[in-house]
């Protein structure tokens, strides 16, 4: 039952995490290896408004640092990306340096050791089938739930959702169509970038707000991204499935320390079999090369 | 208004120097030789140069150091188009190599840095062979987990002293065999590797960067090049990794940290990525600017990160292809 439970939890949580990535790659090819300092980032915000400019109120400052998040993903691409696009061995260098740069800058400035924590949501618990479940992680899973549902509904029923799927799909045909594609990749950037601060207000109750969990953020989203199929959403969620409750057994079986080994294998085991991964349609005959 | 563009020629001497003129006077062959010649005797004066400086003829090892590191880099990612993220996997695997040799098997010193060198670039392509028939983004998602992959596993089972690392590896005999070693290593690979791309083989790498099916129409394994390739840049890293475990004595988890990874990376682009000698030039800019910086911390690394982003957004050829221009062509201005 415990298996059952944190297992349906920690895969949400991956989801979560890599719903952002995946989104920002399906439609404007850019691998954002900045995502887990902007994962950090958006904590530290929040982190800076509850405790240095006292008198906000928490849910103003989530609102607040998403926004900001999303509009620095915003300005990256606007100042940085747009100028190297379409250059993979660039792009893949400049994001992940910009990722760098922020998490170790972060570090430099100061964030270390256990004084960094957002408060929860709700304290307390309950109990589901017998396992102990705090209101925070039941949070997560109806935040995860719904961040889905309007992601689906977002790229499938409205016009700019719409508009950016087919940038993703087919760019030429797009642009000939009157879409911007500079434009729809700045919004791209912003909802990933959005999505990963969501993921990190969420998330980091649990803990602390630590620069490490900017590079295993990271990881975790790459291998769940990776292994569903890159710019796949419903395979994003299948392959968090597949991680999280993989984790969650070697949690129980082996020790806490193998789950990033158990994430690499997955990983190699799947690049081995299937290397567009387990829903990726598109590029499957370029990636095998 | 009246507009002007730049225009560029090539100097008389290298359109001389190109054909069969290029050693009838000495002048032409200064031209030629002299670049390399001043960079060769450079490096190989450095340390008795530093004499007087004692500190800083230490730094000259680990610039070497990462200067065989950015070379293995740019050769990756600009002749074979595979972008490794962790270079750190090549550094540590080669230097807990050399510490199993030297600490466990008490082999000399120089027989545990080849041995070493060797197993460790086996070990390195053995592990990379999976992400090999990727490319572009996925190997290098791959390869930027493969550090951290392997620290954790030390970590985790606690073997090869577990976060303690090993101390007591042999050290040189005397500095200036263990300036010399790395110094003339570097100068190896620089020559050899560049010498190499030039051959037909190197041809062949460039077109598995270029166009990997049109290579793969003619008849040629693209995963066989690269694994060769792998193979080349691991042993390369894998070298840099032995030696830096045995000047310090000791192979511990920062050697699978993230400076072997990022700052090869940054030299590559700050130096000129594609040229060979822009990578250790990088470095021979970069490494003193972290010795100066020690004190600031990790702030260093903020500093690489973002030199390297305004490289790779306001001047992406680098320095050594700006220079190698200036020296090759003059530019004037010209109506249109």
């Amino acid at each position: 039952m415990h298996v059952l439970v944190y297992g349906v939890i920690n895969s949400v949580t991956l989801a979560l995490i890599s719903l952002g990535f995946t989104l920002v790659y399906s439609i404007s090819r850019v691998p954002n290896f900045a995502h887990g300092a902007l994962y950090v980032t958006t904590g530290y915000i929040v982190w800076l408004f509850l405790n240095k400019v006292p008198k906000i109120p928490y849910l103003l400052a989530i609102v607040l640092a998403i926004l900001i998040t999303g509009a620095i993903g915003a300005l990256i691409y606007r100042f940085i990306l747009v100028r190297i696009r379409g250059m993979e061995i660039s792009e893949i260098i400049a994001t992940y340096a910009i990722g760098v740069a922020i998490l170790e800058g972060l570090r430099w400035g100061g964030l270390r050791g256990m004084t960094f924590t957002l408060p929860v949501f709700f304290g307390g618990s309950f109990e589901i089938l017998g396992v102990t479940v705090d209101y925070q992680r039941m949070i997560v899973v109806i935040c995860g739930v719904l961040v889905f549902l309007f992601l689906y509904f977002f790229t499938h029923h409205t016009r700019i959702g719409l508009a950016l799927r087919g940038i993703a799909q087919d760019e030429r045909a797009a642009m000939m169509l009157g879409i911007d594609s500079d434009m729809t990749a700045i919004l791209a950037l912003a909802i990933g970038s959005a999505l990963a601060g969501l993921s990190a207000l969420l998330l980091l109750p649990l803990g602390n707000i630590i620069v490490e969990a900017g590079y295993s953020v990271l990881i975790f989203a790459v291998a769940v991204c990776v292994i569903g199929g890159l710019g796949s959403l419903f395979g994003t969620v299948v392959a968090s499935f597949i991680i999280g409750f993989a984790q969650i057994l070697t949690d129980k079986f082996l020790s806490t320390h193998y789950q990033m080994v158990v994430a690499l294998l997955a990983i190699i085991v799947t690049l081995i079999v299937k290397p567009s991964g387990l829903f990726g349609k598109q590029k499957e005959l370029e990636e095998r090369v | 208004m009246e507009q002007l563009r730049k225009e560029r020629i090539d100097r008389s001497l290298k359109v001389r120097t190109e054909g069969i003129y290029a050693i009838s006077s000495l002048e032409e062959i200064l031209y030629l030789v002299g670049p390399r010649l001043i960079f060769v005797v450079g490096v190989l004066i450095l340390p008795i140069f530093l004499e007087a400086a004692p500190y800083w003829k230490r730094v000259i090892n680990i610039m070497c150091a990462y200067a065989i590191l950015a070379l293995s880099f740019d050769f990756l990612a600009n002749f074979v188009g595979l972008v490794c993220l962790g270079g750190a996997l090549f550094t540590g695997v080669g230097g807990y190599f050399a510490a199993i040799y030297n600490h466990y098997l008490s082999l000399p010193i120089y027989l545990s840095i080849l041995l070493a060198t060797l197993s460790g670039a086996f070990f390195c392509t053995l592990v990379l062979l999976p992400a090999l028939p990727l490319r572009g983004v996925y190997f290098a998602i791959v390869t930027l987990m493969y550090p951290l992959l392997f620290s954790r596993i030390i970590e985790a089972l606690n073997i090869l002293g577990g976060t303690n690392g090993i101390s007591g590896l042999g050290s040189f005999p005397s500095p200036n065999v263990e300036h010399y070693l790395v110094i003339l290593t570097l100068l190896f690979f620089l020559f050899g590797l560049r010498r190499f791309v030039n051959e037909d083989i190197g041809l062949v790498f460039r077109g598995v960067k270029d166009n990997d099916q049109a290579v793969r129409a003619s008849g040629i394994n693209v995963t066989t090049i690269k694994i060769y390739a792998v193979f080349i840049a691991s042993f390369m890293g894998c070298f840099s990794g032995a030696y830096i475990a045995h000047m310090y004595m000791w192979a511990g988890l920062s050697l699978f940290a993230l400076d072997f990874s990022v700052i090869p990376i940054a030299s590559t682009v700050i130096g000129g990525g594609g040229t060979l000698i822009g990578a250790v030039l990088g470095s021979f800019i970069l490494v003193p600017l972290s010795e100066i910086l020690r004190a600031a911390g990790t702030l260093r690394i903020v500093i690489y990160c973002v030199l390297l982003t305004l490289f790779i957004v306001i001047k992406s050829e680098g320095l050594m292809n700006y220079l190698q221009r200036k020296y090759h062509q003059f530019e004037r201005w010209v109506k249109v």
